[in-house]
């Protein structure tokens, strides 16, 4: 067969049932082998290629299987280099395969050649040119397995045309050997009983929950481990949703607008057990001051994350599900019950600063965080909440009681304004008995607007939520807050959103006051097809509690 | 915290573009790096990357950890300058005019260790192999003669410590065994045999 037949072959042999792409010259034979298999792969054509990796982020996320997505040679490769640097760095396994003019020719600067190996390596797990078409099974099943194992990422594999149309022996095995790559470190026990130990003394622990519980798909014995010893649960943004938020240990976020009680208890707990996270600077605040008081176990599959920003007292270099196997037996039944009591007098006063004028307002425009709180509330968490970087990004994170894992689909380490409704759009792809709810700012959504054309084609049921307040908010913050109130390039004026979405054939409507929030809701969340809900909210809310840039975890501010 | 010279040693598959990779964790970091060589190893197919700079002991660390993540890379380690011996090598090309009537050039070779490769009419080219200190106090010396080109290598260096590359290799292979294990407990408490199913 020739190498681009191969390719699909290869997809098949791995049971991809999803590809998110945009065809072009140099990729061509891919799309001709593929319409031969067209009742096995559903190629979803998006309006741009940005869209198609932030879809397909989305969809390996929710649907728990390596998300593939096409590119072409050229424009259609750098347009990918946004969702690629996204899912990367929110280390989501993605397999990318773009094409490239023929070998030849590489190097000559071509019709449509780019770098693809230069632009993309900074920005992957592994990347690799493949320019004879024998070599192109053995580079995909590696793909595979170097993106979804150990800490997840994305590969690239970039495929010359020539070699796309040579001939081959077509054979396929998965997940061959690589001598170099071993994903999964052997578990020191004499650091697990370590950890044990000071779990077992602490008086006033905390666990940091972060994006590699769910990686690792280590929820059921996160619970269980964490219920074992009444251990008060904070979460960073990407590990939202691995731990139910109603859950009596779950104690809220951590970081820059996390919540209150975490942020200062941080620097008042005696114990940090940091599971599946990185001490990212949007959670740690000034580092100097940070947990100075505590000593810190860090269970992280990553090495080169462990005492990379904060030095910690218990290394546990592991996959999350294994160390806290290993770990479970050894932790003793114990309640923690005072100290617990103290996060919710904490959260008291959070509640009387904040909460309550963000989610039940009686005067002024309607809030964002209103506007979550009804979503939350009507689908009793049992959603999909995909949202847009700003504001409206820490409004869903914050008042959104997520119930079930990877319920919360985000832009974590590189904030992409424009992921939210491609994303939203891959989610909906595969969820089918729950709402994906897309909650996007004004400016965010119009940075990828056109998937509108995408959500319609595919007849994908997205409920979009555009909280409009005519700025860019979360800029606007910074300069209401650091500048002086100097309101530079924030402002914007927006189009007749209902009017567009009626182009596109997805129903909708705006509304502007309190009183139809309910309803509009309601209706949204009955409609058996996509839907398009504006809101027109408070022009300067801004999101609170905050650590200010330079601050400490426990000088965070709660107006 | 205190710089020191480091000697960064990696055993690397041989990849395309890998050389890129791993210099891209150095200019990430603003990390200027002194010098750079690279060869195959006493092992077929295995290079061997040495690299030379200086930095604190945290960063080190850290760049060599990030380093030890890529893919093809099999191991990667630094040491502090008593546990390496290292060498670089020297060519110098000096106008033969100014030694027209005088042995001294002849002497500055005695003396520092050094050897003719090649004599021309107009020139001849010295060579030295040694520390950086003294392949450069010779360029010195050679200076007032006329020095037409002047090039050093990168540093090779092999460690002290009694751990060999085979020894290396045997451990990765036990650390993949055990890789391989951990992943096949995941994939049996999880979602079935599909590779392209999150673990
Ligand atoms: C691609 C991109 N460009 C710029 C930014 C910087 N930025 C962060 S938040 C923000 C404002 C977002 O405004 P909007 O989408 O209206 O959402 P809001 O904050 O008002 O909810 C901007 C410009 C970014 N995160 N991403």
């Amino acid at each position: 067969m020739r190498g681009s037949m191969a390719v699909v072959q290869s997809l098949l042999a791995e049971h991809i049932e999803i590809i998110f792409g945009y065809p072009g010259g140099a990729i061509m034979p891919i799309y001709d082998d593929l319409m031969e298999y067209e009742d096995k792969i559903h190629h979803i054509l998006v309006r741009h290629e940005q869209g198609a990796a932030h879809a397909t982020q989305a969809y390996s996320q929710v649907s728990g299987k390596v998300g593939v997505c096409f590119g072409t040679s050229g424009p259609g490769a750098t347009n990918l280099i946004t969702g690629i640097t996204n899912a990367q760095i929110d280390s989501v396994p993605m397999v990318v395969i773009t094409a490239q003019v023929p070998s030849a020719l590489i190097g000559t600067d071509a019709f449509q050649e780019t770098d693809v190996m230069g632009l993309t390596m900074p920005i992957t797990k592994w990347n690799a040119q493949v320019t004879m078409a024998e070599e192109i099974p053995e580079t995909i099943a590696k793909a595979f397995y170097i993106a979804v194992s150990g800490r997840p990422g994305v590969v690239v594999i970039d495929i010359t045309k020539d070699a796309l149309l040579s001939e081959l022996e077509f054979q396929y095995e998965k997940a061959p050997r690589i001598r170099s790559y071993f994903p999964y470190p052997d578990l020191k026990m004499e650091n697990i009983n370590q950890a044990a130990d000071l779990i077992n003394k602490s008086k006033k622990p905390l666990v940091l929950m972060g994006h590699g519980v769910l990686i690792g798909k280590a929820e059921n014995i996160f619970k269980d481990f964490v219920e074992r010893a009444e251990l008060p649960v904070a979460s960073t943004l990407l590990g939202l949703s691995a731990f139910p938020s109603s859950h009596k240990l779950f104690v809220g976020m951590l970081g820059m607008h996390g919540n209150y009680a975490p942020n200062i208890k941080t620097n008042e707990a005696d114990l940090i057990i940091a599971i599946g996270m990185r001490f990212d600077d949007r959670v740690t605040g000034r580092i100097s001051a940070y947990a100075k008081q505590a000593k810190i176990i860090h269970i992280e599959i990553d090495k080169s994350e462990i005492n990379k920003n904060i030095e910690v007292d218990v290394a546990i270099h592991s996959d999350v599900k294994m160390a806290l196997t290993a770990l479970l037996p050894k932790i003793q039944a114990n309640a923690h019950s005072d100290w617990l009591n103290e996060f919710r007098e904490s959260d008291k006063i959070e509640y009387e600063k904040v909460i309550k004028k963000e989610c039940l307002p009686e005067i002024g425009g309607i809030r964002q965080g209103e506007v979550i709180k009804v979503l939350s509330d009507k689908t009793k968490g049992h959603a999909i909440l995909v949202t847009d970087v700003g504001q409206n990004q820490m409004m869903g994170a914050r008042y959104f009681k997520f119930e079930n894992p990877n319920s919360l689909i985000t832009s974590g380490g590189l904030g992409t304004m424009g992921f939210g409704l491609p994303a939203a759009m891959g989610a909906a792809v595969w969820i089918k008995d729950r709402p994906v709810i897309a909650f996007l700012g004004d400016g965010g959504f119009q940075m990828t607007i056109q998937e509108l054309g995408t959500i319609m084609q595919e007849k994908l049921p997205v409920k979009i939520v555009v909280v409009n307040n005519n700025f860019l908010g979360m800029v606007r913050q910074w300069q209401d807050l650091f500048n002086n109130k100097r309101y530079a390039a924030t402002h914007m004026i927006t189009p007749d959103f209902v009017k567009i979405c009626e182009g596109y054939g997805i129903k909708g409507k705006k509304i502007e006051q309190r009183e139809d929030l309910s309803q509009a809701i309601d209706e949204m969340l009955a409609c058996q097809d996509a839907y398009f809900l504006e809101v027109m909210v408070e022009k300067e809310g801004n999101v609170f509690p905050m650590i200010t840039p330079g601050s400490s975890v426990s000088e965070i501010v709660l107006e | 915290m205190e710089k020191h010279q480091y000697t960064i040693v990696i055993f690397t598959e041989n990849h395309i573009g890998l050389l890129n990779r791993v210099s891209i964790v150095f200019t990430r970091r603003h990390l200027n790096i002194d010098s750079i060589t690279a060869s195959e190893s006493e092992i077929k197919g295995v290079y061997r990357y040495t690299i030379v700079l200086v930095t604190t002991e945290k960063q080190v660390k850290k760049v060599v950890s990030q380093i030890e993540k890529l893919v093809e890379v099999l191991r990667a380690s630094y040491y502090l300058e008593d546990e390496v011996i290292h060498q670089e090598i020297a060519l110098y090309k000096v106008e033969s005019a100014g030694l027209a009537n005088s042995n001294e050039v002849e002497k500055l070779v005695r003396y520092n260790n050094a050897r003719i490769l090649a004599i021309e009419p107009d020139y001849i080219v010295i060579e030295k192999t040694g520390y950086k200190a003294e392949t450069q106090e010779l360029f010195e010396k050679l200076e007032p003669f006329g020095v037409l080109q002047f090039v050093r290598s990168g540093r090779v260096a092999l460690t002290k410590q009694r751990k060999e590359l085979t020894s290396y290799l045997k451990e990765i292979d036990k650390a993949s065994d055990k890789s391989d294990k951990i992943r096949e407990w995941k994939l049996s408490n999880g979602n079935g045999a599909s590779t392209a199913m999150w673990l």
